[in-house]
């Protein structure tokens, strides 16, 4: 009875450790306490619909994610310094790598973003507007630029809420070939 | 050791431009007036956390308002510090808030509501936190670890009471009934001062 | 130079985190200074372990300055007008704000300093108690002041009524509060029974302990907050390894010499029945500790979670309303019948006969609150009635000890002369719970809200108040541009007053505050803020009626009131008191 008591004086200390054990891993893992994930990872992609940003051109549909072969979805603004810092990254996966990129112009008035791409270049297989946010909000979004990964089966593998950087392409690129 | 953190610099979309009218008479001399409309250019400041819910969010319906308040409460801003939907200025906020009112105007319930934004955001968007085996330990650590103090310190006074009563209720022996008699005859002299 | 400026040229000083750092070095040095000149009857070895552990404190502090945090360090390139201080912080009551909690943070340094030195000299007793007394309620006192400011601060910048908002730095002051106010409660229990010595060391120990991983929350960026300063991992692992040190160190020594402090018994042994007053100071400590403990687990379980699975969570303000506030029922309920029971056997029935009165009018109360004032929350309607039980209760007691209406005034008046200043704290700080209480039931539950789009000439009415939009003004001031509105509010038709909220653009720092235009007659608050707007869509203008809102700052200042009345209390000041006579010399 007399150890159990005394085992008691040790908790605040025990505590103290469990605790200062927590801080030290979360101080040197580099982790980024304003992380919110992604609840979209691993699940069927939600829904595409989109008008398309090309007059005159088709509305974007799901069907565009599920042709059996991964495809990435970016959004991105015009108005948006970040987006124009991981443009050319997506320029080169699309003209040397070959990937497919669905691009969405989030909240841009259409001349904006067409005047944008045609002086930066597209590298869009297709691209739409979300003129409202609303797709952005079925898709998670939290701000641009964002890239996704949907697989051949259509479901998301990866998702970016930062610019893309040639970090990311050694994860990308493996799944882009890989099929699925 | 330099510990760095990677900082990627992303567009949220934030906020109110800080706009001076024009067209109404200033106070402000033609040099100023040029600075701020220049500051006015100079978009995305942030601005202190105010309420932000703008009367053009606004649903006519007051009790679907008040629901929608109410929810804006509980849902969290995704790329804000600690606020809640209705407290940011951030377009993602607003947009979350956009959505909450359209969904309740389709007639969704409050769960439905919650279920909806917990799909696209994650727990995360939820500033009451589900109550699942992963938060059991936040939701009735306390209240757990009250029941056992109380339950410790109701032991332990127990058992101090009951070492006391055994004290008092063994009879003292000859031997040490001589000896208090004897205490209690020198003990008088120390008693007085 | 205009006093404001030079006000803020000053509190610019602590307005970033190398120069907070530096403020705590300070405050550290003055506190232990302190104990120097006015712990002179103090027992010499006591005082020097209480000092030096002050300066090892002290050490930690300015080598974590030297090593990480050199406020002196040259800038390259120096800004010609300054940095300018943060627009949030140019403001009297946030200036003021860091000081008081320092002062609060650091005054629980010295109850450590106290707390470490018993367990290494071996003996806590009555006058260990009270000499650590007056350290701790005046830490105490500050760190009341420093956290009612800062939620009186946010109130009035923010304006729409919310003045806390359970953000991590905020729960990391509310932490060593809630323990300080315990660690008060059961150092009487030491002082006057000898009794929960280990206990009272423990909390002594946590409360500094608290007070530094405050510290390092708020600068170390585990987590993210509204409030934190710049943050740098470098100097987070700094400030853990200072926390593991000390509060390590203290609480190894605490596991190691406790177990020898609960063996000392005397004046009675230490025991006392569940029901008396000890029992109630017991009750009182677990209550307070539980609420720090779900703080604390509501701050940091998101980390926790984050780290060992990877999951995301978030616990804000609904959290903490579902968790926080039933247990404070028991407290409020237990505050007014503690005063009536007596050391180590109580009868509760006598207790309670005498807090009818408290209890019927309590129960009118909230039933009028609930069916007369505003029925929208049962929950403010019952916060409402245990308000009213706290402050008719303490009252009661008050006045049963003057024997108030039962003997000639002039009796009353010689016995209110007689009370110890400790119990007149005591009586105010329980009341003005119940004012605070009050004013959290008025603002949250029954305030009323206007939000309009408003074009010049435009009018709205909230709350018996007509509000016209009157006109706009764009104006300068020293280092800012603003829009200003003019708000002519009329009750029943006569004027009543004019407002003038404000949205100011600071220049050098490019943000946008607003400043909200507040009439106050000390019983409502009425609010009114400008948002965005043009002339041709109108301006958003957002209007608030916040009754009993002035009562939690009046209510939080009758708090520190009454702890600085407990402290200039005579016998913290005369000399120790000789070991009693009476007392039993430790069982071998």
């Amino acid at each position: 009875m007399i150890n159990s008591n005394r085992l008691l004086y040790f908790l605040p200390l025990l505590t103290l450790a469990i605790m200062a054990g927590f801080f030290a891993w979360s101080l040197s893992s580099g982790r980024d306490p304003a992380a919110i994930g992604s609840v979209l990872v691993g699940r069927p992609a939600p829904a595409l619909a989109a008008a398309a940003l090309q007059e005159g051109a088709p509305p974007l549909t799901d069907a565009l994610l599920k042709t059996g072969k991964p495809v990435l979805l970016n959004f991105f603004a015009s108005w948006c310094a970040p987006c124009q810092i991981e443009h050319p990254l997506l320029l080169r996966l699309a003209e040397r790598d070959g990937v497919a990129i669905i691009g969405i112009a989030y909240k841009n008035k259409p001349e904006e973003a067409r005047a944008w791409l045609k002086r930066l270049g597209n590298p869009f297989k297709q691209t739409g507007i979300d003129p409202e946010g609303k797709l952005a909000l079925d898709w998670g979004l939290s701000g641009v630029p964002e890239t996704y990964l949907i697989d051949g089966a259509g479901i998301v593998r990866l998702h970016y809420r930062a610019p893309l950087s040639e970090r990311d392409l050694a994860t990308i690129l493996p799944l882009l070939r890989g099929g699925s | 050791m330099m510990l760095h953190r990677l900082k990627v610099p992303r567009c949220a979309r934030d906020d109110t431009i800080f706009l001076v009218d024009a067209s109404n008479p200033t106070k402000l001399s033609s040099r100023a007036k040029r600075g701020t409309f220049l500051l006015a250019l100079l978009a995305l400041l942030l601005a202190f956390p105010a309420l932000a819910v703008e009367p053009s969010e606004m649903l006519k319906d007051p009790a679907l308002e008040s629901r929608a308040r109410d929810i804006g409460r509980s849902l969290r801003c995704v790329v804000c510090q600690n606020q809640s939907i209705d407290d940011s200025v951030a377009e993602v906020a607003h947009d979350m808030r956009l959505a909450v009112r359209a969904r309740l105007a389709a007639g969704d319930s409050d769960a439905q509501v919650f279920d909806y934004m917990v799909a696209r955001y994650g727990d995360y968007v939820l500033l009451k936190p589900p109550f699942t085996t992963a938060t059991a330990i936040l939701w009735l650590g306390a209240p757990v670890v009250l029941l056992l103090a109380a339950g410790l310190l109701y032991k332990a006074g127990r058992r101090r009471s009951a070492r006391a009563a055994a004290v008092q209720s063994t009879p003292l022996t000859e031997e040490e009934r001589r000896r208090l008699a004897a205490l209690l005859a020198s003990g008088r002299t120390h008693g007085e001062r | 130079m205009s006093w404001p400026t030079l006000l803020y040229k000053v509190s610019g000083v602590w307005g970033n985190h190398e120069g907070s750092m530096l403020l705590w070095a300070l405050i550290l040095a003055l506190f232990g200074a302190a104990v120097a000149i006015f712990g002179v009857h103090l027992p010499d070895s006591l005082r020097a372990r209480v000092l030096a552990i002050q300066a090892l404190i002290g050490v930690g502090f300015l080598a974590f300055l030297l090593f990480t945090s050199n406020p002196f360090e040259r800038v390259a390139l120096p800004p010609p007008d300054g940095n300018g201080l943060n627009p949030l912080l140019q403001d009297p009551g946030l200036a003021f704000h860091p000081p008081l909690l320092y002062l609060g943070y650091v005054g629980f340094s010295v109850t450590y300093a106290f707390a470490i030195a018993a367990l290494l000299e071996g003996r806590v007793d009555a006058a260990w108690a009270r000499w650590v007394r007056p350290w701790t309620l005046a830490a105490w006192c500050f760190l009341t002041c420093g956290i009612a400011l800062g939620s009186w601060w946010a109130y009035y910048i923010l304006g729409w009524g919310g003045f806390w908002f359970w953000d991590p730095v905020e729960n990391a002051s509310l932490m060593p509060w809630l323990v300080g106010t315990a660690l008060l409660h059961s150092a009487i229990v030491v002082e006057k029974r000898g009794a929960l010595q280990s206990w009272t060391v423990l909390l002594a120990i946590l409360a500094f302990s608290l007070s530094l991983l405050g510290t390092f929350l708020v600068r170390s960026g585990v987590l993210t907050s509204v409030h934190a300063f710049a943050q740098d991992p470098a100097r987070g692992m700094f400030i853990l390894a200072f926390l593991l040190i000390v509060t390590g160190g203290g609480l190894a020594l605490y596991a190691w010499r406790a177990p020898q402090l609960a063996n000392q018994s005397y004046g009675g042994g230490g025991l006392f029945q569940p029901i008396s007053r000890e029992g109630a100071l017991v009750l009182n400590n677990l209550l307070l500790c539980t609420l720090a403990l779900t703080v604390l687990l509501g701050t940091l379980y998101p980390l926790f979670l984050d780290l060992l699975t990877g999951a995301k969570v978030s616990v804000g303000p609904p959290f903490f309303n579902a968790t926080f506030v039933p247990i404070c029922a028991p407290l409020f309920a237990a505050m007014c019948v503690g005063p009536f029971l007596g050391w180590k056997r109580a009868e509760i029935w006598p207790a309670l006969a005498t807090l009818r009165t408290a209890l019927a009018i309590a129960v009118i109360a909230a039933l009028v609150a609930a069916f007369a004032i505003d029925g929208r929350s049962t929950l403010a309607a019952v916060a409402f009635g245990f308000a009213i039980w706290v402050i008719v209760g303490t009252l009661l007691e008050f006045a049963g000890r003057l024997r108030l209406f039962r003997t000639p005034l002039s009796d009353s008046w010689r016995r209110l002369k007689a009370t110890p200043r400790a119990s007149l704290g005591m009586t105010i700080a329980h009341a003005s719970l119940g004012f605070i209480v009050l004013g959290c039931v008025g603002t949250g539950a029954w305030n009323h809200e206007l939000i309009k789009t408003m074009k010049l000439g435009d009018s709205a009415s909230i709350a018996g108040f007509e509000v016209k939009l009157d006109r706009m003004d764009a104006l300068r001031g020293p280092n800012y541009v603003a829009e200003r509105a003019t708000l002519v509010v009329t009750a029943g038709g006569s004027p009543f007053t004019v407002m003038a909220p404000e949205r100011r653009l600071f220049l050098v720092q490019r943000r946008q505050i607003a400043e909200t235009a507040i009439n106050t007659n000390l019983m409502r608050d009425l609010y009114a803020t400008l948002g965005e707007g043009d002339a041709v869509n109108g301006w958003v203008i957002r209007l608030y009626y916040n009754p009993l809102a002035p009562w939690i700052w009046l209510g939080a200042a009758m708090c520190a009131f009454g702890g600085f009345v407990s402290l200039s209390d005579r016998r913290l000041r005369v000399g120790a008191p000789q070991r009693s006579r009476t007392a039993a010399q430790p069982a071998e």
